[in-house]
């Protein structure tokens, strides 16, 4: 009856919504292993975080300290080892976000476990499906150590929902924290009014064919009437035509919303990767040989140019009506 | 300054993955430096001029697991401009993640580089891990994702950019440290070391090619052939391979005539607006 242990990113006061997902992948290899699902919270002054994190699983331990303020994996992956160790779980999964991509493998590392990337399906205790070669395969991988370390691909799990009842909050003492040296300056964030891209309903994406940043305007507009996020092809972000954080694919965010727009995209698989498991499709080119045609559940041969302006209006009509 | 660049070839990405019994086809692949690896041997180089191309400081020591066959990838590397090239015996399906970066851990104690610079995930495992799990063993700092390193005059240590899910995260790290790199770092100005590039230093959008003098010169360099048990690694994989499906495929859609037509079919058929 060993526990599964999740990590819970969290803001100052709440938990991240990022990290449902991986409270859901929790749940699921708790069902192997028959023991609760405990969040693990790190950071400092995350009191009431811990507590919001509380609603979603059986018990949180909270690392509070100020020395945790930053989200370094130099001192985060050793909580997590501490914790694992301490409640003696089987298993320790995070959202595979930038921060448990970065945070999780040193975590295995301390712990001499083996790790799943990315996963997008557990089929056992210690068993998982996760996407390779650029989502052209599906791979089944089986970690063979006592404890089983795995990030969760966040479209692929459901948020989940709070519990029945809320957790208990256990503070954890922190301990001597070493960053080795390591030391967050700042954290350049990408201020948007816009729904967060990973989470998005709707995401209006636009590529290389988009020529220039200023014509991204219409592409924003699109995304405003729809309640939508921004996305870009590697091609667009490389031009500068829009942020890196933006770029969709299988080394940029991976997306899943209800619909998908994909303006002046050619559709490399680098780019398919991160978007083929949106539920519907709307590709805009000029090309009608491009690949995105292929994955497109509307395609529409035409140029954004022409296209954009068309859409918006009826669009508007449509909404009025 | 001594940079260890661990590389992997990968099948080329661009060939349709070929897919069979539970097992991925690659005997008819061609095979190549995965692109993140290849970014950090230009950044790897990079740190270790003064200028474009020009006057070096500094040693680019690129290492590579594999059979014997990536002699030919550890080759290209050097004509780009690596100066030294380890190869590690070991075929793919007896390495996981972990069996790369303990093999790494005990090549890292012999080599004993400042920095350790790869790309942040291979393309064909898609697993990111190895620089993590690296830095994880050897109990040095890490600093994932990068599109940007600026390592301090004293090279004692760096200032690094990471591309993070909000935007980009500024840090300092010291040295040693284990970096991985994301695609910008091979940006014109994303990489310079203090000590040897002033300010004005630009290099090009993209990783160099391999010359002609510097393929000729690439045959004069050290490539040496070792095994992992020379390097007293031990064997034994924490994550199994059982077996490669394909994905499932989308049904084909259809082509529509004009943008009333699209909304109207988004509005009653998808009804998704």
């Amino acid at each position: 009856m060993a526990a599964t242990l999740v990590l819970l990113e969290t803001t100052a006061t709440n938990l991240r919504s990022a990290s449902l997902p991986a409270v859901t992948a929790a749940r699921e290899l708790a069902k192997h292993h028959g023991g609760p699902v405990v969040g693990v919270v790190i950071g400092a002054g995350v009191g009431a975080a811990a507590a919001d994190a509380a609603r979603f699983v059986d018990k949180v331990l909270c690392f509070d300290d100020a020395a945790l303020a930053a989200t370094l994996a130099e001192t985060w992956a050793p909580r997590l080892a501490t914790a694992v160790k301490d409640s003696g779980a089987a298993a320790l999964v995070a959202s595979a976000t930038s921060v448990g991509k970065d945070v999780l493998p040193r975590a295995a590392a301390l712990l001499g476990a083996g790790m799943a990337s990315d996963v997008v399906a557990v089929l056992g205790g210690k068993t998982f499906r996760r996407p390779t070669y650029a989502g052209n395969a599906i791979t089944e991988v089986e970690v063979t150590t006592a404890v089983v370390v795995c990030t969760a691909r966040q479209t692929e799990f459901a948020p989940a929902a709070p519990a029945a009842s809320p957790g208990t909050v256990e503070t954890k003492a922190a301990g001597a924290v070493d960053a080795l040296g390591s030391d967050l300056v700042a954290l350049h964030a990408t201020v948007s009014a816009r729904p967060d891209l990973a989470e998005a309903k709707v995401v209006v994406s636009g590529g290389r064919g988009m020529k220039d940043a200023a014509n991204f305007k219409l592409l924003e507009e699109l995304a405003d009437l729809l309640g939508g996020a921004i996305g870009a092809s590697r091609a667009a972000c490389d031009a500068g035509m829009a942020p890196n954080d933006l770029q969709v694919g299988q080394t940029g965010k991976v997306v899943a919303p209800e619909l998908y727009i994909a303006v002046a995209i050619s559709g490399a698989i680098q780019h398919l990767a991160g978007m083929k498991s949106s539920k519907v499709i709307v590709a805009i080119n000029k090309d009608p040989e491009a690949p995105i045609f292929q994955v497109a559940d509307y395609g529409l041969v035409a140029t954004w140019e022409a296209a954009l302006p068309a859409l918006i209006a009826e669009l508007k009509k449509v909404r009025a009506a | 300054m001594k940079i260890l660049v661990p590389c992997k070839r990968v099948p080329n990405p661009e060939l349709k993955l070929k897919l069979g019994d539970g097992a991925v086809e690659l005997a008819d692949t061609t095979w190549q430096v995965n692109p993140f690896d290849e970014y950090a041997v230009e950044a790897a180089l990079r740190l270790t001029e003064k200028s474009k191309g020009g006057e070096r400081s500094g040693e680019v020591v690129v290492v590579s697991i594999g059979p014997k066959d990536v002699a030919t990838q550890l080759r290209q590397l050097l004509a780009m401009g690596a100066d030294r090239a380890i190869l590690i015996a070991g075929e793919d399906a007896a390495l996981d993640a972990d069996r790369v970066a303990r093999t790494l851990k005990a090549l890292v104690g012999s080599e004993k580089p400042d920095l350790v610079l790869m790309g942040k995930q291979a393309v064909d495992g898609d697993d990111n891990q190895v620089g993590q799990l690296l830095a994880g063993y050897l109990g040095w700092p890490q600093a994932t994702f990068l599109s940007s390193i600026v390592l301090a005059a004293d090279g004692k240590s760096a200032t690094v950019w990471r591309e993070v899910d909000s935007g980009t995260e500024e840090r300092r790290v010291r040295l040693p440290v284990v970096a991985t790199v994301d695609l910008r770092i091979i940006g014109k100005k994303a990489v310079r070391n203090l000590a040897l590039a002033g300010p004005d230093a630009e290099w090009e959008d993209t990783q160099r090619l391999a010359s002609l003098k510097g393929i000729m010169a690439a045959k004069k360099k050290e490539l040496k052939e070792i095994t992992a048990e020379s390097l007293g690694a031990a064997a034994g994989l924490l994550v199994k391979t059982l077996r490669h499906d394909s994905p499932p495929t989308r049904k084909a859609g259809i082509q529509v005539a004009s943008v009333e037509e699209l909304v109207a079919k988004l509005h009653t058929e998808a009804k998704v607006l």
